[in-house]
Parts: C-alpha cells; structure tokens; sequence
C-alpha cells in the first residue's frame, strides 16, 4: 500500500511500487482524466504535474510520487493558471477529438505557471512533447497566447 | 420521407434512455439508399422506432446523433440543424450519440456509419425536419389547447407564444406527442436562419478540456477487467504453442484465454495485464508471408504495371498520339503504407449478459461492429446494445468493416466469462495492419507544342480497399475499385487529355488495408497535382497559370484556386530561402487548392505558412470547417514529411511514435483558411483538406531545389 498525495488528497493505493503513476491513476484511482496514448512519453497524452512539474505519467512510477504532490487535469478547474488555459481553450475552439487534451492542457499550464509571456520558441519547446493528432497544434499556440495576456 | 411520431408507450417499449415527452424518428427514404443489400441482419424497411429528438415534458432537448463525433465537430454541427427549425438555443440541447439500429442508417449509404466526409450534408434535410417536424407538433398542441389557430402561434427560444400566452415546449410535449403528424413540414427560408451559417463554437469543449469527456478508453464499472492480446507478428501467422507459467506468476493477472487472434491475458488492471503478455513465451506459426519485403513488394507492383490493367478510364489513341510529342514525361511514383495512428489507441469493452450484450466502444460503424458481436455471441443483432462514447479520432481506423477490434474484444469477453476491456498498445495499433495501401503509379505524358497534355497513359498498382466491404459492390466494377484510380480517372486534367489510358493493377496481399483520411485521393492528389507541375515545368509555363488554363471548364476548382492564389499573393517576392508551391484537388465534393511556403535549409525541410481555400457549397458552421481545413492539412503534411510504414522479413518495421514519427508543435506552419462563398452542391469537409497538401510542399520543395520529389515520404531525400 502507498501513499500519493493527488490533487491535494491523501490517496491509499494498493499498487506495485513499478507502476506507471498512468495506471495507479485511472485503473485504481478510477481518474480517467489522464489519457493512455503511447506508454513510452513520446506523445504527451498522460501528462500531469509532480510538484508542479510536468512529466509523463506513463513512464513515471508511483514510487517517484511517494512523499510529492500529484496534479492531475481534474484539478486544473481549481487552478488559476489552469483556468485561464481551460478558458483561452474554450475561447478559440480548439479541441477536436479531445483525447490528447488532458495533456496538452497540463503541459501549456506548466509552462505559464513558469513563463507568464512565452515566445513562439517556448512554446514550440514546451509544447512540442505533446502530439495532436487532429492537428490542433495553431490553436493551442494561439490559446497560450491568449491565456497569457489574460494572467498579465 | 416518411415521418413518425411514436408515442410514448412504443418509445417506453423500445428505448431505456428516457420516458416520457415527445419524440420524432424517420423511416430510412429508400430512393437516397444506393446499397444493394445493406450488411447488417436488421431489416432496415421495418424499422425500429427511435428518435432523433427528445423534448421531455421537463423541458429537457435531447439530439440523438446519428454519426459519431471523432473531432470533426458533428457534435455541433448536426445539432445546430435541429436547433434552427425547433427555434431553440444550442445550450439547451442534449446530446448523445444514437444506439446502432437500422433507423440510424446514413442516408446515402443505407448503413450506420460515419465516413466519406458525409456527416452534413447526408443529414441537412433529416436532422432539419426532425426540429420542423416537432416545432410544428408542438404549435399544433398549443393552439388546440388554447383554442387557437396554429397560424396564431409563434415560438420563440422553446416557447409557443399567443398573445400574452406563453408555454414551453416541455409543457407542450405530451399533447403533442398524441396528435397525427402532417406529412410535411415546410422548412425554413435560408433568409431566416439564425444559426446554420454563423460560426458555432463546439458544443463538446467543456468536458474535453477538464478531464471528464469519456472515450471508450475511459470505461469504468465494478467487475470491469482489462486485457492485453499478443497477435501474431506476421500477417496470417498462427500460433504454434505458448508457455504461460511466468504469466501467471504477474500479480494481478487473473486469466490467459486463447482467441482466434492470439492470447489475451486478462488482469486486474492494464498495467498487469501488459506485463503478463511480456512474460508470455509464444511460438508462432509464420504462415506464407514470413518474407514480405517493401522494398521487394515495389518491384513486384513494378513488374506487374510494365503488363496491362484493368482499365478505369480511356480516350483517343493513347499510345500512337506520342509519335506527335513535342515533350515527353515519364515518371514512376511511390507511396507507403500508412497507420492511421488516432491518439487513443483501439479499445473495446464487452460486457455479455444471458440474453443480451453491452458494448462499449469508439467507433465509426455501430451497426457493422453489433452484427459482428452478435454473430460471434449467437444472439440476434437487437440483443447487442452498442454504446458509442467519444472517439479519440478515427481517420477511418475507426470504421472498419472487418470489426477486428470488438470482434476480437468480443471473443476475449467471451472466453474470459466476464466482462472485459480490450486494449490495444500504441505498439499493437502501428502494427497491426489496416493501412493505407502502398502504391506505385508509372506515368507517360506526351505534351504538344504550347506544353498542353495531348497524351497521357497512367497505370496504378495498389490493394483494393473496398473488396470484401459491404461497399464492394457498388464501388468496384470491371476490376476497377473506384477509391484506388479516384482523383486519377475522373481527374479533369485527363478527362481533358483527348488521348489518354488509366488503368489499374490490383495485387492480392495478406496486409490488410483500409480507408484512411481522404482514402485514394490521399496519393492520387500527390501523384496528379506533382505531374501537373512537371509538365508546367516542362512547357516553360508558370504552375498557377497552367492550371488555370486546363481547368479553365471547371469553375469550382478555378475558384478555390484563385482564392487561394490571391490570398498567398502567388507571384510576390518572399523572405530569401523560401519558395512557393500549389496544388488544387477535388475530393469528396469539395474544391480545395493550397499554397504551400516551404524552405530547405542543409537537407531540412521547413513549412511556413499554408494557404488553403475551399469550396464546399453551402457551409453549416465556418468555425468547424476552419477547424477541419486546419485538421486535414496537419494530417497530410505529417504522412508527407515522415510518414512511412515499412515491412522487412514478413514483419512491421514501425512500432510507436519514436519510429513512425506524426507532426508536432515546432514543425506546424501557420495556417490560413479562405471560403468560397458558394451556394452550390454541398460537399464534405473532413477528409478535403488532405489530398493537396502533399503536392502543394512538394511542388514547392521543387521550386527551392530543382528535386522532384516523387517517392513519399520526403523524409531524408533532400539531405
């Protein structure tokens, strides 16, 4: 049995201490949120936060988690960087099929929480993990944008 | 078309979703179904009543979508239909995806699925009158109690108003559910419309963007165990033997079933479930295609293209006509198989009861995939409930008529005796066959004096997609699948060539192979639109006013062209470095031309900035067409820059994004998006945007370098 602390909870999961923190998340945690997409973190679709960090959850095991703060997409609407992201997203229409949301949302959060005015080139950076495959890719640039001009 | 209104007791009978209120469902219009026998066991004469529209008498609206949302936006746009003639807002409305029954069938294609960029324009009339159809029940209620005339009664926002009466439509629903529908209903005048025309924002972002949109992935419920199958490495393989004791040493793994596909290990969670295959000791019967060998496979098309095809299109003397040349091209092009590669990797959750079956799952085709279960499971296809959550995208993957995905999710529910989720590793779905086929195209052109066509004999070599399809008999004919020569054939470039010869080759081979994006206009358009620009090149004659000059008879092409030449400012100078190139191509109904802004730098090459304009006739919501042409560009350009499936030794060289690279945010060029303001045939706008953007980046790597990129991917050929 762990201890994570997620979302600002103290989660008690029976989990082997290799686990993906991916699979301890939405097979045992039951948070779906966090999306399956390649387990390999070429595609960004399971990131989340590890002190504030964004990693990929998929390669990640739960006992790197053990004793830090989890944060997942379900918290983003409780954040306010992430908020001004989840709002910018709305703004200018740029989930298709969805499924790789999650992560970008968390990565584009990550980033603002650290660069409140981000160039074009740090965004490619910090961007540039997460796959779209519904080609999303202009509108997420232009939403961090956004987002970032509404946090100055 | 005929029109029904059930009444509560049959929709109680037949429907768990909802009680109560007033419901309208359509018979499938016969005439529009150019199907000869629709595939799935149902009768679709005798149709099942369910509904598009639900208005409760707790004034809740729900639509029932009759295709599926994989990110192309009908979640928005099928319901904007609906929301015009009822005369409500869009945030009030409901939506869900329909269960499979035959009543869904898609209006042209007489079976449930989603695919063809069909979706608005296929379901512009039904989805219209389903909310004209209930306005009007719902007036003809008011007015009867109010002792009115309907002509007395307006709406407005989901209120019938007369005089200083108002009552909603959930007050309304129950009369209204009683009362005889007219056998028409008129429509509105598009000088009306509030809503189909305006820029829509997508009514399914809310859920997607905070984690709680569920996709098939995401299905969850006590007693759910997840699986992991291992397939055989080679097409056709079989398995041999297995040794499963270290399997079933992995904490967590529950059961190792054998299935016709393989050995599903069934765990607790995924995690055990995948680390019990990894312990699995497999011995595989390698079956005949042990050696397939790409590179091998394009000198067998080669071989097969120097004999004669079967014949897709043919004029004139196409062989003696060369004798009067001024020019000749001949040029061989080659493209690759392809993965479709969705972000959410395929998955399928079977949960089998004694007289019935519940399935979970993100796809194109519900009536294709409940069939298949149900005759897997000996029940009849009304026992299989199909439950359809969002797609995590599609491009065709999602829509296959061999239903490997749930039949095999099926099987390994079956022989688990219990229900079970079915997951497919990124690994498991780059591998896994159901590609684009590859495709080789050997061209001679014969251009007169002024560098116009005056000869042209193309043969085409690649699988058929549509043999063994509930299409194939519609969509082959003469030896011809019409998705291999589509866009070549019927291209007006050729049809305009007064001498010319299309034919086709059509190996048989185990990979299987599939619709994707855009199907055969996704190599056709490369092949056609980069010939084009050689024979530009070849007659000393700008590619803008070349095209212009053949398609000088085909308005839709030429607008789309010119819109997107002015908006590119073809003929300007540029930044040092960078060049343009153009295509045009018409595909599923819709004109789509795009400039393309590319440099090469040591071998690199880098897009800028693509200008793409469409015609597509009248557009329901431009926010999701915009969205789309944006989509379908990032789409092409990720398969032209890199993509590449590839066989060595009878087995799949490409095994996740590492290997078979897709496009990412540094390499995305700025996109611009111009309409044609039209009012013409309707056209598709999911799959449109894809065709030209290979040959727009190809013409233009062309420009920068004097390389004519005629093998698919670019990848290192300019280094």
């Amino acid at each position: 049995m762990l201890t994570l602390n997620i979302n600002g909870q103290e989660r008690q999961l029976d989990v082997p201490e290799d686990m993906p923190i991916l699979w301890a998340l939405r097979d045992v945690a039951q948070m779906t949120g966090t999306k399956f997409g390649c387990g390999m973190a070429q595609c960004g679709a399971c990131t989340i936060h590890l002190d504030g960090q964004p990693i990929r959850s998929c390669v990640t095991p739960v006992s790197a988690a053990v004793g830090k703060k989890l944060t997942t997409i379900e918290q983003m609407s409780n954040d306010p960087v992430g908020q001004a992201v989840q709002s910018a997203w709305q703004e200018l229409d740029v989930v298709q099929c969805g499924f790789c949301q999650s992560g970008q949302i968390m990565a584009a959060t990550a980033l603002l929480s650290q660069n409140k005015s981000p160039t074009d080139a740090d965004i490619d950076t910090a961007m540039s993990g997460n796959i779209c495959r519904c080609g999303t890719y202009p509108r997420i640039r232009a939403a961090i944008h956004h987002a970032a001009e509404k946090l100055a | 078309m005929e029109i029904k209104n059930i009444s509560r007791r049959t929709f109680l009978k037949t429907s768990a979703f909802i009680a109560g209120g007033l419901v309208i469902a359509f018979a499938i219009p016969h005439a529009k179904r150019f199907m000869n026998k629709a595939p799935a066991d149902g009768d679709t004469q005798n149709f099942t009543p369910n509904a598009f529209l639900h208005i409760g008498n707790d004034d809740t609206i729900t639509v029932l979508l009759a295709h599926s949302e994989m990110g192309q936006g009908i979640w928005t746009t099928l319901p904007m239909l609906i929301a015009e003639e009822l005369d409500v807002e869009l945030k009030r409305i409901r939506i869900e995806h329909a269960p499979a029954a035959p009543v869904y069938a898609h209006t042209a294609y007489g079976l449930q699925i989603t695919g063809g960029s069909t979706t608005t324009w296929s379901e512009f009339d039904r989805y219209r009158q389903a909310g004209a159809m209930s306005r009007t029940l719902l007036v003809m209620a008011a007015a009867k109690r109010l002792g009115v005339s309907p002509e007395q009664c307006r709406t407005e926002n989901g209120i019938v108003i007369v005089g200083d009466q108002r009552l909603t439509y959930g007050e309304l629903a129950d009369d209204a559910a009683k009362l005889e529908a007219p056998a028409e209903v008129p429509l509105r005048n598009p000088s009306q419309w509030k809503i189909i025309g305006k820029a829509t924002k997508r009514l399914d972002s809310r859920e997607k963007i905070d984690g709680s949109a569920i996709f098939g992935q995401d299905i969850q419920f006590e007693g759910l165990k997840t699986a992991v199958v291992a397939r055989s490495p080679y097409f056709k393989g079989k398995l041999k033997s297995f040794d499963d004791t270290a399997a079933k040493q992995v904490p967590g793994v529950i059961k190792i079933v054998e299935i016709p596909t393989g050995i599903a290990v069934v765990a607790d969670n995924f995690w055990a479930a995948r680390q019990g295959r990894d312990a699995l000791k497999i011995e595989w019967d390698v079956g005949p295609n042990a050696n397939l060998d790409s590179e091998q496979m394009f000198a067998d098309f080669r071989q097969m293209a120097s004999g004669k095809g079967a014949v897709a299109s043919a004029a004139g003397r196409p062989d003696s006509a060369f004798n009067q040349a001024s020019k000749t091209i001949k040029a061989e092009y080659t493209v690759p198989y392809l993965a479709h590669s969705p972000m959410e990797p395929l998955n399928c959750t079977v949960k089998i009861s004694k007289d019935s079956c519940d399935i979970w799952t993100g796809t194109q085709a519900p009536g294709l995939e409940q069939a298949a279960a149900a005759a897997i499971l000996g029940m009849k296809p009304e026992q299989v409930n199909i439950h359809t959550p969002f797609l995590g995208g599609g491009f065709g993957r999602r829509g296959n008529p061999a239903t490997d995905c749930v039949s095999e999710a099926t099987h390994v529910a079956k022989a688990a005796g219990m229900p079970v989720k079915t997951i497919w590793t990124r690994e498991d779905d780059v591998k896994g066959g159901y590609y684009r086929p590859m495709n080789l195209h050997q061209v001679k052109i014969a251009l007169d004096a002024a560098g116009n066509p005056l000869a042209w004999q193309h043969t085409c070599v690649g699988q058929s997609i549509m043999t063994g399809t509930p299409f194939e008999a519609y969509m082959i004919k003469d030896g011809v699948d019409a998705t291999s020569v589509e866009g070549v054939a019927d291209s007006p470039y050729i049809k305009a060539t007064p001498n010319h010869l299309v034919d086709l080759h059509t190996p048989k081979i185990d990979v299987p192979v599939l619709w994707w994006r855009s199907v055969g206009h996704s190599q056709n358009a490369f092949i056609m639109e980069s010939l084009i620009d050689e024979m530009a090149h070849a007659a000393g004659r700008d590619p803008l006013e070349y095209r212009r000059h053949l398609l000088k008879d085909h308005p839709r092409h030429l607008a789309a062209l010119n819109l997107a030449a002015e908006k590119a400012s073809w003929g300007s100078p540029l930044p040092a470095g960078v060049f343009r190139g153009l295509a045009v191509h018409e595909s599923f109904g819709s004109y789509v031309a795009e400039v393309a802004e590319v440099s090469v730098v040591n071998g690199k090459v880098k897009v800028h900035r693509v200008v793409c304009a469409i015609d597509c006739g009248l557009v329901v919501n431009p926010e999701s067409l915009a969205a789309q042409m944006e989509s379908g560009i990032v789409f092409g350009l990720s398969a032209a820059l890199s993509g590449k499936i590839s066989l060595k030794n009878g087995q799949i060289e490409q095994t996740n994004f590492n290997n078979y690279p897709v496009l990412r945010m540094s390499q995305m060029p700025k996109v611009e998006v111009h309409v044609v303001p039209s009012t013409d045939k309707m056209g598709g706008a999911g799959e449109p945007a894809t065709p030209p953007i290979a040959p727009a980046v190809t013409n233009a790597i062309f420009a920068a370098t004097g390389k004519r990129i005629r093998t698919l991917p670019i990848t290192d050929q300019l280094a």
